[in-house]
């Protein structure tokens, strides 16, 4: 059995070259790997989800290979994971580690708060200026009305 | 300004204002020139706003121009379930510019990026009507000279109040001390008040209508609706309170102009109509000049 056991977690950690993204709240785990595409590519992709986690309670961790996040990319899981980690390997070692840090803009990924926005109302895809990254609060590009993280949707 | 649509009175600098003020002067002197012809431009009204098609229509009118479009989504194809988009990327091919009236917020700022013709917002929801805003400064311009320094009282509802949150953001960039005169209910929101902290521009609100109304160059009225209060006790018991009638005006200095975007219920008792600080009607005539300013210097022709 113990044999059984270290296999198990060598398929889960031999990550040789990509991405671990760790700290994702549990709950956020699959609008993380939609906002990313991750379901739309071809690389070998690990997830775990409801982890131990003393920050979080339950967290969710996903390793990519071959996969290296540009800023502007890995930053829109912010809204969701904002305490999102990550790990770049290399050649099994970890060479870089980054946090996530919430853009200046947002397309996508949240929805106005105002239903009488016009991105409520057509198939309009969401633009958002962030005029407070601590409590985020999303100003609509639309409509001008104010998201705050209370009242705030992930699509 | 060519080819840049006129969506949200955000999107216009100080120098973007004073020069339609500057036009809308010139218009003033000769609303009646021939620099529109040979153009199309298209008011689609998604909403019925008569008053603010009129004006529009009377301004392109008067500059030779010609006018197709609808006046209600009930006699569009909208009423046929189009998008808004598919309305826009069609009208675009028949206009060289196109003025929207819509119900839905942000509507015009859509329409804008999915257009290849300049768009006037003639007012989305309760969100922007900027040529309101503009026709508002023209009028104060012209009745006191100068934008810098005023005392403009906003009185009625200042919650809901779409041209009083525009006139507020455009009129902070001119060192103007703002009173609010509203009911508790129908507050200013804190957002604006914020915004002119910021600034360093002083602010004093009131549930008083008449309290220091000596000091004000300018009174801005607007309508108290019933709707807007969750508690029809609380209407009753404010309706009455934010009338401006003739003895007030006593006391005023002797070039303050009473204000208001029209149409008015009962908001302006009609003993004030004779009075000469009663401005509104023609701030309506304003309109007519500063929006030939507007679509003249979109269309580049100025």
């Amino acid at each position: 059995m113990k044999i059984m056991k270290d296999i198990r977690e060598l398929k889960v950690s031999a990550l040789r070259n990509g991405t671990v993204i760790d700290h994702i709240p549990a709950k956020c785990l699959f609008k993380v790997i939609s906002i990313l595409g991750l379901d739309k590519i071809d690389n070998h992709l690990t997830f775990g989800t409801n982890l131990e986690s003393k920050k979080l309670g339950t967290k969710a961790i996903i390793k990519i290979s071959d996969k290296f996040f540009q800023d502007d990319e890995i930053n829109k899981i912010a809204l969701v994971a904002p305490d999102a980690k990550l790990n770049i390997i290399k050649e099994f070692e970890v060479v870089e580690k980054k946090v996530v840090v919430v853009p200046d803009y947002i397309t996508g990924i949240a929805k106005c708060f105002n239903p009488k926005c016009i991105t409520n109302a057509e198939k309009v895809t969401t633009k958002f200026t962030v005029i407070s990254k601590k409590n985020v609060t999303l100003k609509c590009h639309y409509c001008e009305k104010i998201t705050d993280q209370e009242h705030m949707e992930i699509i | 300004m060519k080819n840049k649509s006129l969506v949200s009175i955000n999107d216009f600098t100080k120098e973007n204002h004073l020069r339609i003020i500057e036009l809308a002067a010139e218009f003033e002197k000769k609303p009646v020139q021939d620099l529109l012809s040979g153009k199309v431009i298209a008011t689609l009204f998604f909403e019925p706003s008569t008053r603010t098609r009129l004006s529009f229509e009377s301004a392109v009118n008067k500059l030779g121009g010609r006018i197709i479009g609808f006046t209600d989504a009930s006699s569009s194809s909208v009423s046929k379930g189009e998008s808004l988009k598919d309305t826009i990327k069609t009208v675009m091919n028949y206009s060289d510019l196109i003025i929207m009236r819509h119900p839905i917020e942000g509507s015009a700022r859509y329409a804008s990026e999915v257009s290849n013709v300049p768009i006037i917002n003639a007012g989305d929801g309760a969100n922007q009507h900027p040529t309101q805003t503009l026709l508002d400064l023209y009028s104060i311009y012209k009745t006191q000279g100068t934008l810098d320094g005023l005392s403009i009282f906003l009185v009625g509802d200042l919650k809901y109040g779409r041209t009083v949150h525009s006139l507020l953001m455009a009129m902070s960039q001119f060192n103007t001390t703002f009173h609010f005169v509203s009911p508790v209910e129908l507050k200013i929101p804190d957002e604006y008040k914020i915004h002119l902290d910021s600034l360093g521009l002083k602010y004093f609100e009131h549930t008083d209508f008449t309290a220091n109304i000596h000091e004000a160059d300018i009174v801005y009225m607007t309508r108290v609706q019933r709707e807007r209060f969750s508690d029809p006790i609380e209407y009753e018991k404010v309706k009455n309170t934010y009338v401006l009638r003739n003895y007030m005006l006593s006391e005023t200095k002797p070039g303050m102009k009473i204000l208001h975007p029209l149409p008015r219920v009962n908001e302006i008792n009609d003993d004030v109509d004779e009075n000469t600080k009663a401005y509104y009607f023609t701030q309506a005539l304003n309109g007519v000049f500063t929006r030939q300013a507007i679509i003249t210097s979109i269309l580049g022709i100025k």
